[in-house]
Order: structure tokens, then C-alpha cells, then sequence
């Protein structure tokens, strides 16, 4: 096939999942911190948590919107761009997303409209009940999926029969050790998404003085949320990268920028790898720690990537550097989440205003997170689509012309740039009007059947307020 | 096991053609609305719904790539532009739900994108149906087509047909869930976009009678297949008394029936072909393991449960929509 088609293809995917990722991974979150603030509100009865349901629902509904339209495409690139793929890997693959259509898109869609405009239409407990219907359809649909990625990064429970993979074992496929890593850890970082946008939410409103009840439940509840998930990420995502080891030594050596093997081997924790030289450019690495962190041994042996063939290799600096932004970002977040959560203990912490600026100012680093251990986890992966049996050159659509590649792409990046600046515009003015208006009594929303009635009117209350 | 998902791609092909269908006319029809205050009544009639109707795309798509990946793979890269134009009119008009509301100033993006999303998104659908019908160029079942292989005279006029079908469809939605002067307007709109569909059959059939197109065959070998038009020439003609006496649920339905009765006629002048003469539905079908696994779980169980959400969902929104208020 034409290399400049493949290329195109790859950089189309990627730029369309990374698009999409972005919505889910605050959806899930979200949908999951919506049920829970419902639930409180109907056990308690405190308005404040009504005040805070019916303003993020707002927000939700832009972002989940954004998420399903950008989710479609995903569906369909397989066929069009990744027809061998397709082909070959259909009988697993497909059943796979079928289920995750069928048990959780079906699932998130149907309740969906009741959430958004059907409060005034249904009993409560059926109301809560949708809620979480939602939350469970996200939570679904990100097994789903992990389970098929995670079948592409370590195929298993297959036989090779006419040129497609036959599935034999699907206990195997969805239920290995892989995919009970890799779920969990997808899931915590939607969670740690949620987590730290409503408390850079509430910290913004502190700093800005407004909205103190809400800001206050806010800032605790992301906080020490946060301040739990945190320490259980980090210990999983080792999990993680032991799965990496055992199953994908290459990209282990990739993340590692360990060009040659090692013994015992060290942990490389900054450097600028170089491939045409295959060495590392002012390296500061730690003697042993590599051997420890791979294999909890002194003296272990590890691989590098001068024992691979060069045609097997993946690229190393991303899956390099991407690691390391992943893993940064983590540690920052556990930072301010137990500074946060102490101060907040003592009651200090809405007097810190430094630490509310690094709190509304870390609002950006799950997503960074997560995009980024996607980078380490599929350019990782490379040469390989379906790993070490299919290789990306192979799985491409052959007859696909660069001119149709292009032409999509640039189709791609236009209307995605337009859609993703609008979007953020608007959840920026919803954020900054805050929960105005509703504080507990508005509940007789004026046309119960319109999404964004309440959102609507938000803008221009607080514009005439100013 | 390989029929059981046949009839459930049919199902859901022609479930995601009557709820998005109207969806997507009710989005074209918008073109046509001058205030403001109408543009909004109508959004309100679907919003509650689109998400729900546009994952039945997305049942299809999958049932296909896991039932059925080889024609799944054939399909999509075949049409590789007119798959992604349409993917990206479902974006224009699907972010317009959650977006027109929020606009001050930039409203009228928002219904411009509806509108155009909706449209492009509908031809490009026909258009894919007419190639299929036409036939595309095939060596030893790989595509040669080309990039533009599915752009014909054929298949664009059948692009056109399918925006009058949905936008039929859509007019007796409105009626059925609109008061006032919506509803006068959709009524109004239905004789000419009845007529549209019906001209359309009309050249599309002489056209096929015309070039010898290999499907029109099926027609003398199956003599049963007339029995779908009939029910759809008996289901016109309800409409047509529906509509002059000023009925406001029929017509939704006798247009819904329609659409079922041209359907069932394409789908059964296609079998056994998954793509018409070039691949079997046997031989796109995915191995027992794949078919067995989803039927277990997916086909047995988790459908009906689909289906009674899509009913929750209709039940809880049932009724005539409240008209929009003007809230500035
Ligand atoms: C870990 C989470 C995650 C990941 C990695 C992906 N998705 Fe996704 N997707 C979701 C989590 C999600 C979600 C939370 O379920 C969404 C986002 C917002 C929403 O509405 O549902 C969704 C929406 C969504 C939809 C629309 C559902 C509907 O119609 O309601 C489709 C078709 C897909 N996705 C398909 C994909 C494919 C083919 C992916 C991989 C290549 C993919 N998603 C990656
Ligand atoms: C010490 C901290 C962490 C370690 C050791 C770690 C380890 C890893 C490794 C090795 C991968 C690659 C997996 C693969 O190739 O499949 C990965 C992927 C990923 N990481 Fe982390 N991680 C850490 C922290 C985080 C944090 C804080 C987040 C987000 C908030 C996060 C989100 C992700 C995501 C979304 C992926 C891609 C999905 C996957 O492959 O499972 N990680 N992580
Ligand atoms: C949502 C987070 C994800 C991100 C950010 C992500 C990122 C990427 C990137 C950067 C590439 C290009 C790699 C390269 O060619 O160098 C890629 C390729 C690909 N990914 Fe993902 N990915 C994600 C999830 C998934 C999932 C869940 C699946 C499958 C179920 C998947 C399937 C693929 C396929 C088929 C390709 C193209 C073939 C290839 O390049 O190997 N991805 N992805």
C-alpha cells in the first residue's frame, strides 16, 4: 500500500481517538459523581447537592454530546481505514464492540434523554435510577473497550484459520490479567479526571470569592476523592508496566531507553534518547533501580532493544518521554490532592491561596495523563497493530489513496478544531456563571423539556448581574 | 445462527432508517422554518431521541463488523468519502443539539449546521444504498472502484430520494408532535414531498429498467417481491386520506410503513447477496465462535433489553412537545 496513505491513516486515527478520549474520560467521571450527588440529595435532602447535580448536569450534557458524536466515527474507522484489520480481526473485535454497543452505548443513550429532560416527567427514584443507568453505561462501555485494546496488545484465545483470527477462547479474551490491570487503571484516571475538574472548579470559585457553599463541597469532595484514588493509580499503573514487561519487552526497552541489555540494569530517569546512535544523550540514570523496578531483583537481567530486530523495534522517544509526562503528571496530582486534602482537614486551606492557584490551575493534568499513557501504551506497540502477529503496515486499507487520506484528515482537523474551540467556549461560560439562580428553590424549571433551557439562561442572568 | 443475524441486521438497519430517518428530516425541514420560535419547536420534538436514534447507526455497524466483518471491511473502505462525509454531517448536526441553545450571538451557526449536517448526512446514505443497487466494480472481491467508484447519476439521485423520504418522514413526525402553526406548515409540506418521493420512484425504476440492472432480474424471478409495493401503494393511500382529514397520527405511521415495505423489497432483491453479486451473506459471515458468542449474550438478551429502552424512552416522552418559549 501507499506508505504516505498509511502514514496519513495513522495520524488520522490518532488525532480522531485523542479527540474522543477527551469526552469519555471526564464522562465517566462525571456520570459517576452525578449519580452519587443525586443519591445524596434525595437521602438528605440538603439543596446545596441539588444546586450542584443540576449545574455539572449541564456541562455534562455538552461534554457527553461531544463524546457520542466523536464516538461514531471511532465505530466506523476500522472498516474504512483498517479493512485488513477488519477482515482479520472481525470475529473478535467485532463481537467485542457489539457488546459494548449493545450492554453500554444502548444503555448511556437511552437513559440519557431522561437525565437531561425528563426530571419533571418521572418519579425520583426512576430518576436516580437513569442516573445511574448513565454512570453504568460509561463505566461499561470503558470495559469494553479496554478489553479491546487489550486483546490487540496481547492477543490470546485465537487460532489463525483462512486469514482471519478465529476466536476459541473467549474466557481467555476477556478475562485475563491484562485487561483487569488495564481496566482499572483507565477507570481510576476517568475518575482522577472528574475528581480534579470539580475541584479546580471549586478552588476557581473560592479564589473569585463566589458561590461558597458550593465551592466548598466541591474543593472537599474532588480533594479527598483524589487524595484515595491517587496512591491506588499509581500502585496499578506498576501493575501496568509489569504486564508490559512479561508480555512486550520491546516497548518495555522503548520506555525504558534501554538500548542494550543489562545487568543488573539501571533506571534511566531523564535523558534524550538517540536512535541513530542507539545511546542515550546526557542521561542521569539510577545503578539497580531498573533491575528492581522490572523484576524486584538485584541482579536481574534485562532486555534492550539492540536484541530486537530493527524492523521490530518501536520508536523510543515517545513512548520515552510520554511515560514520563504520565507519570509526572500523577506525582503532582497526589501532591496537591494530600497538601489540599490536610489543609483542608485544619481548615487552612481556603486561606492558601497559592495552593488554590496550583489546584484550579491542575485541572488539565488527567487528561495529559491519559493522553499520554495512550502515546506509551500504542506507539509502544508499533510496528505491530494486533502484536506480534499483525503488523500496521499490513492492517491498512490497500487500495486507500493519499489524496482520500488527506482530504479526510484536513476534513478532520477543520471540523473537529471548529466544534472542540465552540465547545470549550461554552462549558468556559457555564463554569464561569457558576450554579446561579438555583440555589435549591428554582427547582419548577420553566420548560422542563428543553436540554439547555437552564443553560441558556444562565449566560445572560449573570451578564445583567455584572 | 448466521440467519438469526441477519434478521437482526435487518431489524436494526431498518429501525435506525425509521427513527433516525425522521430524525434527520425533521433536521432538512428546518431549512424551511423562517422564526426563530419554530426552528426551536421542531429541535424540541427530537432532542429527547437523537442520541438514542443515532446508536442504531452504530448497532448496525457493529453487527456487521462482528457478524459479518467481511462485508463490514468491504463496505466501509469502498466507501471511504461518502462513510466519513456523512460521519462528520452526523457531528455538525449532533453537536447542534447541545450547542444552538448555548449560542447568543453565533445561533445561526448552529442551525446552519443542523441543517446541512442533516442533509449531507442523508444524501450521502441514498447515495451508498444506489451504489450498492447499481453495483459496484469488484476483481476477485477486492474493490477497484476507485476513490470515487460510488458516485453515479444512479446513486446521486438516489441520494436525493432519500432526503424527500426522511424529510417525508420528518413532516408527519412534526405533525404527530406539533401544535399550531408547525403543524400547519408540516401538513402543508407533505403533499409536495410525497409527490418528490414518488416522482423519484419512478425515474429510479425506468432508469433500472433502462440500463438492465442485474437486480431488476430478481423482480421476474420472484414475483412475490410485488407484494411490497402493494402494501406500500395501500399504505399512500391511507396517508393520502390521513392527511386530507386533517389526521395527526396516521400519517407517521403509513409513511413509517412505507419505508418498511421499500426495504423489505431491497433487502429480499438482495439475498442471499450481502453486497449484490459479489459477496453471499455465507460467506461474509464471521466463524460459528463469533456468531455463538454474541448470540448467547448480546442477540438474546441484550437486544430485547435495547429495544425496551428505545420504548421507555418514547413512553416518557410521548405526547405533543411543548412549544418553545421565547425565553430572551
Ligand atoms: C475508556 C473509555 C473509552 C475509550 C478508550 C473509547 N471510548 Fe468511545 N465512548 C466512551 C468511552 C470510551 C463513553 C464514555 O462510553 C462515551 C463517551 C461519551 C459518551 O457519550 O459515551 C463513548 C462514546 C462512543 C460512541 C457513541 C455511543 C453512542 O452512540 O451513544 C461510540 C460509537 C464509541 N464511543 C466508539 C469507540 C471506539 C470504536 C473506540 C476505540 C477505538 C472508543 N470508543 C474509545
Ligand atoms: C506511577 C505512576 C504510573 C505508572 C507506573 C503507570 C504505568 C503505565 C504504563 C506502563 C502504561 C502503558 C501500558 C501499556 O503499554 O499498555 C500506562 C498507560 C496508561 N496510563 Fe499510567 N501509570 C502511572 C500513572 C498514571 C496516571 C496518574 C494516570 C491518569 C490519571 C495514568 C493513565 C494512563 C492511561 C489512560 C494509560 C493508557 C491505557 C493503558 O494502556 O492501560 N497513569 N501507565
Ligand atoms: C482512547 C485512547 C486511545 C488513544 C489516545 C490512542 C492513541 C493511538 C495512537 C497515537 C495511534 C497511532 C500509533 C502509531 O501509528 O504510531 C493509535 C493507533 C491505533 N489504535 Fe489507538 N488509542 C486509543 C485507544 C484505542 C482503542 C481502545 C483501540 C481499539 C479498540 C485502538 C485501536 C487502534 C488502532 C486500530 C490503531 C491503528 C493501527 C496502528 O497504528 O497500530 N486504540 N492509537
Amino acid at each position: 500500500m501507499d506508505p504516505t496513505a498509511l502514514l496519513l491513516s495513522r495520524l488520522q486515527f490518532a488525532f480522531t481517538i485523542s479527540f474522543h478520549i477527551i469526552f469519555p474520560a471526564f464522562t465517566i467521571g462525571l456520570a459517576a459523581w452525578l449519580t452519587v450527588l443525586e443519591a445524596m440529595h434525595q437521602y438528605s435532602g440538603r439543596p446545596v447537592y441539588r444546586t450542584l447535580f443540576e449545574f455539572w448536569l449541564k456541562i455534562f450534557g455538552v461534554a457527553f454530546g461531544m463524546g457520542v458524536v466523536s464516538g461514531v466515527v471511532m465505530a466506523f474507522q476500522f472498516g474504512t481505514n483498517w479493512s485488513v484489520l477488519s477482515k482479520m480481526s472481525g470475529p473478535i473485535q467485532g463481537p467485542l464492540l457489539a457488546y459494548e454497543t449493545f450492554t453500554a452505548f444502548m444503555l448511556e443513550a437511552g437513559f440519557f434523554g431522561i437525565l437531561i429532560f425528563g426530571r419533571p416527567r418521572v418519579p425520583p427514584w426512576f430518576y436516580l435510577f437513569s442516573t445511574a443507568m448513565v454512570a453504568l453505561g460509561t463505566t461499561l462501555s470503558a470495559f469494553w473497550i479496554m478489553v479491546n485494546n487489550s486483546w490487540m496488545q496481547v492477543p490470546t484465545g485465537y487460532v489463525l484459520q483462512n486469514g482471519q483470527f478465529v476466536p476459541d477462547d473467549w474466557a481467555q479474551i476477556i478475562f485475563n490479567r491484562v485487561v483487569w490491570v488495564r481496566f482499572p487503571h483507565m477507570l481510576l484516571a476517568s475518575y482522577l479526571t472528574g475528581a480534579f475538574c470539580v475541584a479546580a472548579t471549586g478552588a476557581w470559585y473560592v479564589l473569585r470569592r463566589t458561590y461558597r457553599p458550593e465551592a466548598h463541597v466541591m474543593l472537599r469532595m474532588g480533594l479527598a476523592l483524589a487524595a484515595v484514588l491517587l496512591p491506588v493509580q499509581l500502585f496499578i499503573g506498576h501493575l501496568v508496566g509489569d504486564y508490559v514487561h512479561d508480555y512486550q519487552p520491546a516497548k518495555f526497552a522503548a520506555i525504558e531507553a534501554r538500548w542494550h541489555d543489562e545487568q543488573p540494569a539501571s533506571e534511566v530517569l531523564i535523558a534524550i534518547p538517540d536512535s541513530s546512535t542507539e545511546s542515550n544523550r546526557y542521561a542521569i540514570s539510577i545503578p539497580v533501580l531498573g533491575s528492581i523496578i522490572a523484576s524486584m531483583s538485584l541482579n536481574s537481567k534485562e532486555v534492550g532493544l539492540s536484541s530486537f530486530a530493527p524492523q521490530d523495534r518501536p520508536p523510543v522517544a515517545i513512548p520515552f518521554f510520554a511515560f514520563r509526562i504520565m507519570v509526572g503528571c500523577g506525582f503532582v496530582m497526589l501532591g496537591l490532592a494530600w497538601l489540599g486534602t490536610w489543609l483542608g482537614l485544619k481548615h487552612r486551606l481556603e486561606r492558601s491561596r497559592l495552593l488554590l492557584w496550583g489546584i484550579f490551575l491542575s485541572f488539565p493534568l488527567p487528561w495529559i495523563a491519559i493522553l499520554t499513557g495512550w502515546y506509551t501504551a500504542e506507539v509502544g506497540r508499533q510496528p505491530w497493530t494486533v502484536y506480534g502477529v499483525l503488523r500496521t503496515a499490513d492492517a491498512a486499507t490497500p487500495f486507500l489513496t493519499a489524496s482520500a487520506a488527506t482530504a479526510s484528515l484536513i476534513l478532520f482537523v477543520a471540523v473537529y478544531a471548529f466544534i472542540f474551540s465552540f465547545g470549550t467556549y461554552y462549558i468556559y461560560r457555564l463554569l464561569r456563571a457558576g450554579p446561579a439562580g438555583l440555589g435549591g428553590k428554582s427547582l419548577e424549571v420553566p420548560v422542563p423539556n428543553r436540554p439547555m433551557s437552564l443553560a441558556d439562561k444562565m449566560p445572560t442572568i449573570v451578564e445583567a448581574g455584572e | 445462527m448466521v440467519t438469526f443475524w441477519v434478521a437482526l441486521l435487518a431489524t436494526s438497519i431498518l429501525i435506525y432508517l425509521l427513527l433516525d430517518g425522521f430524525d434527520l428530516g425533521v433536521g432538512m425541514l428546518c431549512g424551511l422554518a423562517h422564526s426563530e420560535a419554530k426552528r426551536e419547536t421542531m429541535l424540541h420534538t427530537v432532542a429527547p431521541v437523537w442520541d438514542g436514534n443515532e446508536t442504531w447507526l452504530v448497532v448496525t455497524g457493529v453487527i456487521m463488523w462482528g457478524a459479518f466483518p467481511l462485508a463490514y471491511a468491504t463496505v466501509m473502505s469502498a466507501f471511504y468519502i461518502p462513510v466519513i462525509v456523512m460521519l462528520l454531517g452526523l457531528i455538525l448536526r449532533g453537536v447542534a443539539f447541545e450547542f444552538r441553545s448555548k449560542a447568543l450571538r453565533s445561533r445561526w451557526i448552529w442551525d446552519v449546521s443542523f441543517v446541512a449536517g442533516s442533509l449531507v448526512a442523508s444524501f450521502m446514505q441514498g447515495a451508498m444504498v444506489g451504489a450498492l443497487v447499481e453495483g459496484l466494480q469488484f476483481s476477485n472481491g477486492d474493490y477497484v472502484g476507485g476513490t470515487f467508484g460510488w458516485l453515479t447519476a444512479f446513486s446521486a439521485l438516489c441520494g436525493i430520494g432519500l432526503c424527500f423520504g426522511y424529510s417525508l418522514l420528518g413532516a408527519c413526525w412534526l405533525v404527530r408532535k406539533c401544535e399550531g402553526l408547525v403543524r400547519d406548515a408540516a401538513r402543508r409540506q407533505i403533499p409536495p414531498l410525497a409527490i418528490g418521493v414518488l416522482m423519484f420512484l419512478i425515474v429510479v425504476f425506468a432508469y433500472a429498467l433502462a440500463e438492465h440492472l442485474p437486480i431488476l432480474q430478481r423482480w421476474t424471478d420472484r414475483p412475490y417481491l410485488f407484494l411490497f409495493p402493494l402494501i406500500g401503494a395501500g399504505a399512500a393511500a391511507v396517508l393520502a386520506t390521513s392527511v386530507l382529514r386533517h389526521d395527526d397520527y396516521w400519517p407517521f405511521h403509513m409513511v413509517a410503513l412505507i419505508f418498511a415495505a421499500a426495504f423489505g423489497t431491497l433487502a429480499l432483491s438482495f439475498w442471499p447477496y450481502m453486497i449484490p453479486f459479489v459477496l453471499t451473506i455465507d460467506e461474509a459471515a464471521a466463524p460459528h465462535a463469533s456468531l455463538a458468542f454474541m448470540f448467547w449474550g448480546a442477540g438474546l438478551f441484550v437486544f430485547p433489553l435495547m429495544l425496551l429502552y428505545v420504548a421507555v424512552g418514547y413512553r416518557v416522552f410521548r405526547g405533543k412537545s411543548a412549544p418553545a418559549v421565547d425565553h430572551y
